[in-house]
């Protein structure tokens, strides 16, 4: 077990193009570290530079107490769990899991124990003599998990390895990952295009977008205090409401409604010539509902409701001009549940379970001003965050 | 062995989440009844494979032959006798020939495999500029008419000495010739059909590249480097052509050149029956190597090895 630490970490091609720009980033001893974004983030790239997958042009890769960037991938005692699993399928399921051990000359009782003992935490014992042919998806994964833990190595590395999994497996097998890493607390990185599994798994999460580090926090602090629009429309499911706004006075105007605005963010509010105000879809309600007194009101015409037993979703349009921002329209091109249609200003709310709202109905609504975050539409930056965590961004 | 030389990955077997996509269309219209179908399939199969085993049949009879039978053209031997056998194993010149031919083909194969497999793998993994431009000049001298270098390769070899080399020695550089670029383009496919997630977590697992080379990509390989090493043994010593030209002596030549060059068992004998037993002996190894790497060829070894 060890710490990794890239220190100013940069991949560059023959072509001159960058992969991975400058990423400084440092992995706690234990710890269990995201890398998300969408594809061709360059998460993947940095992930197989701590593997020693793929040459580090110009940086530090520090695992434990030594510089790295010269060892081979066999030197580096990491272990990788691949998307595709990456079975030897002429080994058996033993033979898979033991082969680094042989390869590093371990005694063949220790091996065996070794393997046996792996086995039984993942619930392979009955399979140890099969080929990885005849295993199931849910089966072949926990092999490819068995060849990481039976090493006993300094770090896991795992690139997307659920994303094989039906969606149910996914759910099923991503809560034994966590609880697996929890048990053995190596520190792992982990790579993934998927949210959800970055909001659950992480201690904290890296967002990164076009080979550069957006942001790393616990995922709290990427749900609440986002460093700009990409890793805010990034980060939630339903993706977060960006609505155009202007700066006036104590108030900022929304399409719908007026919210105030405290005095600390309004001198920073001034003199931003462009302004997005972001909303999650969890601080809408409807009016009169509790805990909501004083909350800016406004009427909608809902255009679909999807009642979900837990909540409701309520969708709706507010009218006013189209927002405009390169990140969010990066992400409506490359990210999931983030694609957008043009004018109109589409919103989602999330809303009590019990909600009697129906399509077409006038639904009278409220929004809790004081958890809209404030992006400058030009730079994309949110503005008014002071946190440690957030990262300049270009 | 066509079969063979085109490994699929038959992974897969397990689809996203529910995916219906599989269900085929069970409404197209059987034309007839099944037994009939089946009957015309069975008719079809048999018609194949007399047309292809017949000759073979044919040489066989033949070599069971002698004197005016010969030349009967009756389908089975009257009076089968291992005449023709007997007189071409006790012929010295036919023994040293059967040896020439063991020799260059088992160097020839063992060549192109070794040579073969180190140049398959860099054209199908290592990034270098001008590879595809490299693998069609490998290809294209295949496409040469062996007549074309025969007759330079003959003043050549004379010069440097080697014509007629003892062991047939001579030979196997022009073998190799055209033996070297089927390996090559052989396994560069198999190569290339070797996920490269496999070797990368074979690296990460501690292994050489060396090691990684010979513990997981050459048993995943082995299929192809069977069909390739088989495809190149059948080459070599069916030569003729090479053969024919650069020897002239029973010290150096090959089976199919000391064939061209058999009399009959009895003098003034038409040597067809003595052909007809010598080409049965020389297929004999083939038939062998085939039977025992069957399974090795049809083999589809990369099945399972990562999810499609």
């Amino acid at each position: 077990m060890a710490r990794i630490v890239l220190d100013n970490v940069t991949k560059r091609y023959p072509d001159g193009t960058e992969g991975v720009k400058d990423l400084s980033l440092q992995i706690e001893d234990g710890e269990f570290m995201i890398l998300v974004g969408p594809s061709g983030c360059g998460k993947s790239t940095a992930l197989r530079m701590i593997a020693g997958l793929e040459e580090i042009s110009e940086g530090d890769l520090w695992i434990g107490d030594e510089i790295v960037n010269d060892l081979d991938p066999g030197e580096r005692d990491i272990a990788m769990v691949f998307q595709s699993y990456a079975l030897y399928p002429h080994m058996t399921v033993r033979d898979n899991m033991g082969f680094s051990l042989k390869l590093a000359k371990v005694p063949k009782e220790e091996l065996t124990k070794r393997v046996e003992e792996a086995a039984r935490i993942l619930g392979l014992q009955d399979h140890l003599d099969r080929k990885p042919a005849n295993l199931s998806g849910g089966q072949r994964q926990r092999v490819a998990m068995g060849r990481a833990i039976v090493r006993k190595p300094r770090a896991f590395l795992m690139d997307e390895p659920l994303s094989n999994l039906d969606a149910k497996l996914r759910v099923q097998t991503r809560a034994e990952l966590a609880r697996l890493q929890a048990r053995l607390s190596t520190t792992t990185v982990y790579v993934t295009h998927d949210q959800t599994e970055a909001m659950t798994l992480g201690d904290r999460v890296a967002v990164m977008r076009a080979g550069e580090l957006q942001q790393v926090g616990t995922p709290m602090e990427l749900y609440h205090e986002p460093a700009n629009l990409f890793v805010a429309g990034f980060i939630g499911s339903p993706a977060m409401n960006f609505l155009p706004a202007q700066a006036d006075g104590d108030v900022v105007h929304l399409p719908m409604v007026d919210a105030p605005v405290d005095e600390q963010l309004r001198s920073r509010l001034e003199g931003v010539a462009r302004l997005i105000v972001g909303i999650r879809p969890e601080h809408f309600q409807e009016r009169g509902a509790p805990g909501t007194d004083g909350w800016p009101t406004f009427e909608a015409e809902i255009d679909l409701v999807e009642s979900m037993g837990s909540e409701t979703v309520a969708y709706f349009s507010v009218g006013g001009d189209e927002v405009h921002a390169d990140l969010l329209e990066e992400l409506s091109r490359e990210v999931e549940g983030n694609e957008r249609d043009g004018g109109d200003n589409r919103v989602t709310a999330r809303l009590e379970p019990d909600s009697a709202l129906r399509r077409r109905d006038t639904a009278k609504l409220v929004v809790d001003a004081s958890k809209l975050v404030y992006f400058d539409a030009d730079s994309g930056a949110r503005i008014g965050v002071d946190t440690a965590s957030a990262v300049a961004t270009a | 062995m066509s079969a063979a030389s085109t490994p699929r990955s038959t992974s897969g077997t397990i689809t996203q989440a529910g995916a219906p996509s599989k269900v085929r269309a069970r409404s197209r219209r059987r034309t007839m009844p099944a037994p009939v179908q089946r009957g015309l399939l069975w008719l079809s199969v048999a018609a194949i494979v007399v047309f292809c085993l017949f000759p073979i049949y044919w040489i066989v009879n033949t070599s069971l032959k002698s004197g005016a039978q010969l030349s009967s053209g009756a389908l089975w031997p009257d009076d089968p006798t291992l005449r023709n056998y007997r007189s071409v194993l006790q012929d010295g010149d036919f023994l040293l020939a059967l040896r020439n031919s063991a020799i260059v083909a088992t160097t020839t194969t063992v060549l192109s495999i070794l040579v073969g497999s180190f140049a398959a793998y860099a054209l199908a993994r290592l990034r270098f500029p001008r590879k595809t431009l490299l693998l069609g000049i490998v290809l294209s001298i295949s496409t040469f008419p062996v007549i074309a270098i025969a007759a330079p390769l003959f003043k050549l070899w004379s010069d440097l000495g080697i014509y007629d080399a003892r062991f047939g020695l001579g030979l196997i550089i022009p073998n190799l010739v055209f033996s070297l670029p089927l390996t090559i383009f052989i396994l560069t496919s198999f190569f290339r059909e070797i996920p490269r997630e496999l070797e990368e977590a074979a690296l990460v697992d501690g292994a050489t590249r060396m090691q990684t080379f010979t513990k997981v990509v050459f048993p995943l390989a082995a299929p192809g480097l069977v069909t390739a090493a088989l495809l190149v043994f059948f080459f070599a010593w069916n030569e003729f052509l090479f053969a024919i030209t650069l020897t002239s002596t029973p010290e150096a030549r090959t089976v199919p050149a000391a064939i061209a060059f058999f009399t009959g068992s009895v003098k003034f004998e038409a040597p067809i029956g003595t052909i007809s037993a010598a080409s049965v002996i020389v297929m004999v190894p083939l038939v062998v190597l085939v039977l025992v790497f069957q399974k090795r060829i049809v083999a589809g070894l990369t099945a399972g090895a990562v999810k499609g």
